[in-house]
């Protein structure tokens, strides 16, 4: 019974092995929301695949119900039809496997930044000592640039660099896929480019599957490797997906002389128009 | 220095002397002399206003009192029974108890100080007289412990001063009995809140009940207590008047803070509750760092308001229960009828209105510490 248990364990991982291919299967997805009215069917039938290491952004109309797609991949939002399969798992709730950066930063104010970031990590990384836990907050926290306000309240922090410590704190917990909910949609655009450095540059050392809804269409293709543009609500689905082909690491410099730019942008603004 | 004082002032809510440091700091003359026109001195004038209606009233009610006596006397005996009606109001004999003037009240204030420490002589020489009696005691406690303890001698208690107590103990009485309360509606009214914040369940269960008692008066509540806490008590011989009215304070000033937690718990910031689950915390972790921190503003807004209903509710309770606190002053000087118990009715009524004042204070103080947003409400 032990052997067979085992076995059933091997072949497990063994499949995990072959067929992780992809971070994140989200196939048939459905929401409905019941009204008065009758159902509102917000999400139709929508599939997407999410390769490991890849960068996605999703990009479409208000109410098209990005943010309901993004909610129930993080395992916060019920899921009416359809399964999302993260890391060979299908999702049944919330966990810090599936890191979220919110569009509010989402710190606890009467918290420091340092411990904001250490209320996550001693969750995950309980196991470990205290000296190694205090290493990762630290390093995190300096690699978005925040080691002289590491013990600054968060209510003492500006927008921009609460969202610092927002970013730390999702990168901190080693997420398997990392989920952005319009991250810098609050933010100055002066800020938003800041902080899109801020992002790209820990990003590219992590390399987290990275999921990011945005309004914006610079922030997309600076971004993204695959932007998927979301038709409109009700029954919204995946309308196109454009592949962005610019090496990585990328420079915001290298990428807006770049002569595919326009090409990407044009491609993703007459989608948003029609 | 300057800013530091300022900031100390304001913390502690005294904020109203800050245009007077500025002022003595040489900054901004004009703008500060009208800051310390309206925070200091027009509520000084609406206080000498106040002042000067009290003394006009209280005259008129003198005049309008003496005057019946007066006329009283005319009928009943004539001009000499008028002659003699004046003489007697003169010298104290035949007392009118009207509204005292503040000149009087003033004068009771002085009189309740001077028996305080008259009474404080009293007990200092009492406490010499029994000295070397209360150490033969304890002398004899220790020698005889073992049979104390198997029960065949009695233990002998130290003799305490049992004489009345003076105005100045009655106020500690007072405050003791209210922070004792006060305690018991935290311990209470913060868990329960806390628990049926988390669970709609059991708010809507316990809803009914939690409205049908949140409006009892006071002294329903002493009689409800009484009635408990009688049986409880039967062979205790401590201060059971203390243990009752403070439950009865207790449970009276609990609601507001009950309400207010059970509020704040219920509507946690939904952002927080996301990162909660996100994180996966467990239910210690979600209560103590997220909950119970983000609802602190209205659990102390609570807390702040069971102070005041249980400084208010105390004197009424004390009343009934003859726990040695000020409501038994009130109440024992108005049975006495003196020359000056009207005056020192209202010699503790500024103090019970003061030191409410201070105990809210104190708490917005402390509220200021442990809340993390600024705008605390005032």
């Amino acid at each position: 019974m032990e052997g067979l248990k085992e076995l059933e364990e091997v072949r497990r991982s063994d499949n995990g092995l072959f067929e992780d291919k992809y971070m994140l299967d989200i196939s048939q997805l459905t929401k409905i929301y019941p009204t008065p009215k009758g159902d509102y069917v917000v999400l139709d039938d929508l599939d997407l695949k999410v390769k490991h290491e890849e960068f996605i952004s999703i990009i479409g109309h208000s109410g098209c119900g990005k943010s309901t797609l993004l909610t129930m991949i993080a395992g916060l939002n019920p899921i009416s039809r359809g399964t999302i399969v993260a890391n060979n798992q299908t999702i049944k709730g919330p966990g810090p496997d599936r890191g979220v950066i919110f569009q509010s930063p989402s710190l606890l104010p009467w918290m420091t930044a340092y411990d904001n970031v250490m209320l996550g990590v001693k969750q995950v990384f309980g196991h470990g000592t205290k000296k190694d836990r205090d290493d990762i907050v630290k390093y995190y926290l300096s690699k978005v640039g925040l080691e002289d306000a590491m013990y600054k309240k968060a209510k003492e922090l500006s927008q921009g660099m609460q969202q610092r410590v927002g970013i730390a704190r999702a990168f901190a917990l080693k997420p398997k896929v990392l989920l952005l909910d319009e991250p810098f949609g609050m933010l100055d655009s002066l800020t938003r480019g800041e902080l899109q450095d801020v992002l790209i540059e820990v990003w590219n050392q992590e390399k987290i599957t990275a999921i990011m809804i945005t309004h914006d269409v610079d922030e997309s293709i600076f971004l993204a490797d695959r932007v998927i543009m979301m038709t409109s609500g009700p029954r919204a689905k995946v309308g196109d997906i454009l592949e962005i082909d610019f090496e990585r690491p990328r420079l915001r410099k290298d990428v807006l002389e770049h002569p595919d730019y326009y090409k990407y942008r044009e491609h993703l603004i007459n989608f948003l128009e029609h | 220095m300057k800013d530091r004082s300022i900031h100390i002032l304001n913390f502690v809510g005294l904020g109203f002397f800050e245009p007077a440091i500025r002022l003595a700091a040489g900054e901004e003359t004009k703008k500060n002399l009208i800051a310390l026109f309206k925070k200091v001195l027009l509520p000084v004038l609406a206080v000498g206003l106040f002042l000067i209606l009290w003394h006009a009233g209280s005259s008129y009610l003198y005049n309008v009192e003496k005057d019946f006596k007066i006329e009283t006397a005319r009928i009943a005996s004539g001009n000499s029974g008028v002659t003699t009606e004046l003489e007697r109001i003169e010298t104290g004999e035949s007392s009118i108890n009207s509204l005292p003037s503040p000149v009087a009240v003033l004068g009771a204030f002085k009189t309740l100080l001077a028996d305080h420490k008259e009474i404080n002589l009293k007990k200092e020489a009492f406490a010499l007289k029994v000295a070397p009696l209360n150490e033969k005691n304890l002398e004899f406690n220790r020698v005889n412990a073992d049979k104390i303890k198997e029960g065949i001698a009695a233990k002998k208690k130290p003799i305490k001063y049992t004489g009345r107590p003076s105005f100045v103990d009655q106020i500690f009485t007072s405050l003791k009995t209210v922070f004792a309360g006060f305690f018991l509606a935290l311990f209470l009214a913060v868990p329960i809140g806390v628990v049926l914040g988390l669970s709609s369940t059991l708010r809507s269960s316990f809803n009914w009940l939690i409205q049908i008692f949140k409006p009892v008066s006071p002294v329903v509540w002493f009689l409800l207590v009484y009635m408990i806490v009688k049986t409880f008590t039967l062979e205790y011989d401590g201060d059971v008047s203390f243990i009752i009215s403070f439950i009865a304070v207790g449970l009276c000033a609990m609601w507001a803070t009950l309400v207010n937690t059970t509020l704040g718990v219920s509507t946690v910031d939904k952002d927080y509750i996301n990162v909660a689950k996100v994180l996966n915390l467990g239910v210690g972790q979600k209560v103590f760092k997220i909950i119970l921190p983000s609802s602190f503003p209205l659990i102390f807004t609570g807390l702040r308001i069971t102070v005041s209903v249980a400084w208010m509710v105390l004197i009424a309770i004390e009343l009934l229960s003859q726990s040695p606190g000020l409501g038994t002053f009130v109440w024992e000087e108005f049975q006495n009828g003196a020359n000056d118990s009207n005056a020192k009715i209202i010699a503790a009524m500024f103090v019970i209105g003061g030191i409410g004042f201070l105990l809210d204070k104190l708490m917005f103080t402390v509220q200021k510490f442990v809340t993390f947003t600024e705008e605390a409400t005032t």
